[in-house]
């Protein structure tokens, strides 16, 4: 059997790993866009505040990991999916002929339409190659401004304010987080940030960037005037890479629409990862995740699939933690709406909110909590019914561990 | 044979001798907070549970870990964190349904329970024997895996 697994993230290596596992003897080519060895793009942050080197991003630590499990790894760029002809066209023209397809080609940092982004000193900050371009002008002191104040833009904040740069922040929607936090949230961790000395502007739009003289970026606000800056970054959204599927007949949304084995076209093409979308824990409807833990398990699920087994997926569940230059936040599931228990405490930096669907937790929001938080990925996973803790709960969701391990062992 | 920590709530008073323990022989300090083993107070039922990690045979921690930090020690089966490579991103404390990882702010690593290289501290600490280490098929593990297998994203070994 050949497995061709485009895509070297997280989602592909676990894949190849799990195929290797599972079929000693099949052929398993894993090619990857980028040079050097798989690398985890979360671990970015951490190599520009210079906590680890390069090397501490890799994906496997081993010496020869991919020779060893005799994973043919490749670099290259997908351009074309030839169905008919069972391969996949690589950009220098070279073909990989397939049995089993894992599409695992992630997302690509998204740019906002505006003019000036191509200029020196405009980066986003989602490949090992921005990295070293942004460590090349975030000196002790310099003038930064962060475009988005998502997950991502938050969690390079942080290895920005430790590198000792002053850092602007500019947001289009109401609040810090929007999508991951509620206005309460969103707001504490502004709040915080303003005490570190950040300036974030919310409601504020990007209108362009301009070179000044000396070599400084001008970037222009709306509303708001001109800010000047050594550096700007963009994190704006991420957009999954699915543009060499174009006529292939696969149906494309925002991601490869997968069913519950993951399989894009119901026989040989599977999708896995940031790139896929595919079926929400809570409900069944299709979503895309792009978080490491929905990586790595449809990594795993496609793989035990493409090798002749039948895992079914019970869907992905959202989730995020995120050290925002030391106020560490999370939020699992559907916290949006519903009948909800909330505690918070501004000054502390403390705050738990819990959304419920009958006597069953459906999503979460902690601000300030690092201790047993996984517990909520497990209550609201196995549907635990919380029977008698629920009107506990809704006195004080900060007991919210406690009516896990009082369901638990 | 493979060992496992046994706890029974119904011996446990309450002493945290278990957490004093494992956070002076892992950190250095007598300090709960530190203790990779914590006992919970249920007031209202005069009820304690000492509570950590059950070292799951494919654990979310060590899948979800995007660096490769967390590895299975071959003699006891722990999954232990390496330090040198961890690089604190605490994605192991979210995608653990069991929440017994937890994020030190004071290292900048996650902490876990690693069996104490196979002499767990808590055990010999614990005066009633409610923390016991035992080999693995006499504990409530398997109860604990069904119950984790109900958190499972898909089916892990089908065929």
């Amino acid at each position: 059997m050949r497995y061709v697994i485009v895509g070297a993230g997280p989602a592909g290596v676990v894949a190849a790993e799990t195929i290797r596992r599972r079929d000693p003897k099949g052929e398993i080519a894993l090619v990857g866009d980028e040079p050097g060895e798989p690398y985890a793009r979360m671990a970015i942050p951490y190599v520009l505040t210079g906590k680890i080197g390069e090397d501490g991003a890799r994906l496997r630590k081993a010496k020869d990991h991919y020779k060893n499990l005799g994973i043919g790894y490749r670099s290259g760029r997908a351009e074309k999916l030839d169905r008919a002809g069972k391969q996949l066209v690589l950009a220098d023209g070279s073909k990989l002929a397939y049995d089993r397809l894992l599409i695992a080609t992630g997302a690509s940092a998204a740019k906002p339409p505006v003019p000036g982004l191509d200029l020196p000193g405009v980066h986003h900050c989602w490949t090992m190659a921005d990295a070293r371009a942004i460590a090349k002008r975030a000196g002790k002191g310099a003038e930064v401004v962060l475009v988005g104040a998502g997950f991502i833009g938050c969690i390079i904040l942080e290895s920005l304010v430790e590198r000792g740069m002053k850092l602007t922040v500019v947001e289009t929607e109401n609040r810090m987080l929007p999508k991951m936090m509620d206005e309460t949230g969103g707001d504490m961790i502004e709040s915080w940030c303003d005490a570190k000395g950040v300036h974030v502007l919310t409601s504020t739009r990007l209108k362009g960037v301009e070179k000044e003289k000396g070599g400084r970026l001008a970037v222009a606000l709306d509303p708001g005037g001109s800010v000047v800056a050594d550096l700007v970054v963009i994190a704006t959204g991420v957009k999954a890479n699915t543009g060499f599927l174009a006529g292939s007949g696969l149906k494309i949304e925002d991601g490869v629409v997968v069913d519950n084995r993951l399989s894009a076209d119901g026989d040989s093409i599977f999708a896995a990862g940031d790139c896929a979308k595919g079926p929400d824990f809570s409900g069944g409807f299709m979503v895309q995740h792009a978080i490491q833990p929905t990586a790595t398990e449809h990594g795993r699920i496609a793989a035990v699939n493409m090798t002749g087994g039948d895992a079914r997926y019970k869907g992905s569940l959202i989730m995020n933690v995120l050290d925002t230059a030391g106020l560490i936040t999370a939020s699992f599931g559907h916290w949006e709406q519903g009948e909800e228990a909330r505690a918070a405490d501004l000054k502390a930096f403390k705050y738990v909110k819990l959304a419920f669907d009958g006597d069953r937790i459906k999503g979460a929001l902690t601000i300030g909590m690092t201790e047993h938080i996984g517990a909520l990925r497990g209550l609201i996973q196995t549907r635990a019914r919380l029977g008698s803790w629920k009107a506990k709960l809704m006195r004080d969701p900060t007991r919210v561990v406690e009516a896990f391990v009082s369901k638990v062992p | 044979m493979m060992m496992a920590l046994h706890i029974d709530p119904k011996k446990c008073t309450g002493c945290l001798q278990c957490e004093l323990a494992c956070s002076y022989d892992n950190e250095g300090v007598f300090n709960p907070a530190k203790s990779r083993i914590k006992v919970f107070n249920f007031h209202d039922e005069g009820r304690f549970v000492p509570y950590t990690c059950t070292q799951c045979a494919e654990a979310w921690c060590q899948q979800a870990c995007p660096v490769d930090a967390i590895s299975v020690d071959a003699k006891t089966g722990a999954k232990v964190v390496s330090d040198s490579l961890c690089v604190g991103c605490k994605v192991c404390t979210i995608a653990c349904p069991f929440g017994t990882v937890n994020y030190n702010a004071s290292t900048g690593k996650v902490l876990k329970c690693d069996l104490c290289g196979g002499d767990p501290e808590c055990a010999k600490a614990c005066p009633t024997q409610a923390i016991t280490y035992v080999d693995a098929n006499w504990t409530g593990l398997e109860k604990m895996r069904a119950w984790a297998a109900k958190t499972d994203t898909g089916a892990r070994a089908t065929h």
